[in-house]
C-alpha cells in the first residue's frame, strides 16, 4: 500500500497532479450546476410576478404567440 | 445544423443528453483512472512519473480543442449571427481555461522530476501560457462593455485572432529546440507509443471530452435561462 502511494518516489508529483485535476474539474462542474439552478429559480420567480399582468393584457392585446 | 440553432429546441435536446454525458463521464473516468494506475506500465526511462501523462496530455488537448471550438463558434456568431453560437463560445471559455491551466500545472509537476525545473521559457510552454491568457482576455473583454452585444462582438474577434496560436502550439516542438518531447500520438505514421500506455491515455482523453460536453450543456442552459430572465425584467419595467 505504502509502495503504491510512493509511486517509485514520484508520489509527491503524481498525486498533486491528479488531486488538482479532480478538484478543479469538480469545482467548475458544481459551480456551473449551482449557477444554472439559481438562474432557473430566479426565472420562475420573475415569471410568477410578470404572469398576472400578462393575463390581464392578453384580453385586450394580441396573444403572445410563440415563446421564442 | 439549423434545427439545433433554435434555443427552445436546443434546451429540450440538452436536457435529454445531459444525464447520458454525466453517466458516461463518471464511467470513463473510473475506467481511465483504473487503467492509468493499475494496467499502464511504468516508463522504462521515466519510471512511475509517466502516469502524470494521463491527465497532462488530455488537459492540453482539451485546452486546444476548446479554443478551436470557441473560435469556430465566434466565427459563426460574427458571420451568421446564430443565436446559439455566441452562447456556446461564451460557455466554452472557462472550461478551456481550466483545461489549459491544468496542462500547465501538471506539466510543471512533471517537469520538476524529469527536466529538473518547474518551468522553462521555451516555445511549447510559452505558447500554452499565451493560450491561457487568451482565455482570460476573452472572458474579461466580454464583461468590459455596458452593451452586451459589443462585448460579445469584441471578444469574438479576439477569439478569432488568437486562433493563430493553435498551430504555433502544435508545431512548436518541431520548429524550435525545446525540452518538451515531440508528438508521439497525433503524428504522421501513427502513434509511436505502446498500446498499454496509449489505451489509458485515449480513455482519459474521451473522459475529458464528455466532461466538457456535460459542463458545456449546463453552462449553455444557464446562459439561455439568464437571457429569458433579462427579457422578463424588461417586460416588468415596461409593463409596471
Amino acid at each position: 500500500m505504502a509502495e503504491f502511494f510512493s509511486m517509485g518516489g514520484y508520489g509527491a508529483y503524481i498525486w498533486p497532479s491528479y488531486a488538482m485535476t479532480a478538484i478543479i474539474l469538480a469545482a467548475l462542474l458544481l459551480a456551473s450546476i449551482r449557477e444554472l439552478k439559481s438562474t432557473e429559480a430566479m426565472f420562475e420567480r420573475l415569471k410568477a410576478q410578470v404572469a398576472p399582468n400578462k393575463n390581464k393584457n392578453n384580453n385586450k392585446e394580441t396573444p403572445d404567440g410563440d415563446e421564442a | 445544423m439549423h434545427r439545433f440553432a433554435n434555443p427552445t429546441r436546443f434546451l429540450k435536446i440538452a436536457a435529454f443528453i445531459q444525464p447520458w454525458m454525466a453517466g458516461l463521464t463518471v464511467l470513463l473516468f473510473a475506467v481511465g483512472l483504473y487503467m492509468s494506475f493499475f494496467t499502464a506500465p511504468p516508463d522504462y526511462q521515466q519510471g512511475e512519473s509517466v502516469r502524470i501523462m494521463y491527465v497532462h496530455v488530455p488537459a492540453a488537448w482539451m485546452g486546444m480543442f476548446c479554443y478551436a471550438a470557441m473560435a469556430l463558434a465566434s466565427a459563426v456568431a460574427l458571420i451568421w449571427k446564430h443565436p446559439l453560437a455566441d452562447v456556446a463560445a461564451k460557455a466554452t471559455a472557462p472550461v478551456g481555461a481550466a483545461f489549459t491551466f491544468l496542462s500547465l500545472a501538471t506539466g510543471s509537476l512533471w517537469g520538476k522530476p524529469m527536466w529538473g525545473t518547474w518551468w522553462v521559457w521555451d516555445a511549447r510552454l510559452t505558447s500554452m501560457l499565451i493560450l491561457f491568457f487568451l482565455y482570460i482576455g476573452y472572458m474579461a473583454l466580454q464583461g468590459a462593455f455596458d452593451d452586451r452585444a459589443r462585448g460579445a462582438k469584441a471578444s469574438a474577434v479576439l477569439a478569432l485572432v488568437g486562433a493563430v496560436n493553435l498551430p504555433i502550439i502544435k508545431f512548436s516542438v518541431d520548429w524550435w529546440n525545446t525540452l518538451h518531447q515531440p508528438a508521439s500520438v497525433i503524428k504522421m505514421g501513427g502513434p509511436s507509443i505502446h498500446p498499454d500506455m496509449l489505451w489509458p491515455l485515449l480513455v482519459m482523453a474521451v473522459a475529458f471530452k464528455t466532461y466538457y460536453v456535460w459542463v458545456l450543456l449546463v453552462r449553455i442552459r444557464q446562459e439561455l435561462t439568464a437571457n429569458k430572465v433579462r427579457i422578463l425584467r424588461l417586460k416588468q419595467i415596461h409593463g409596471g
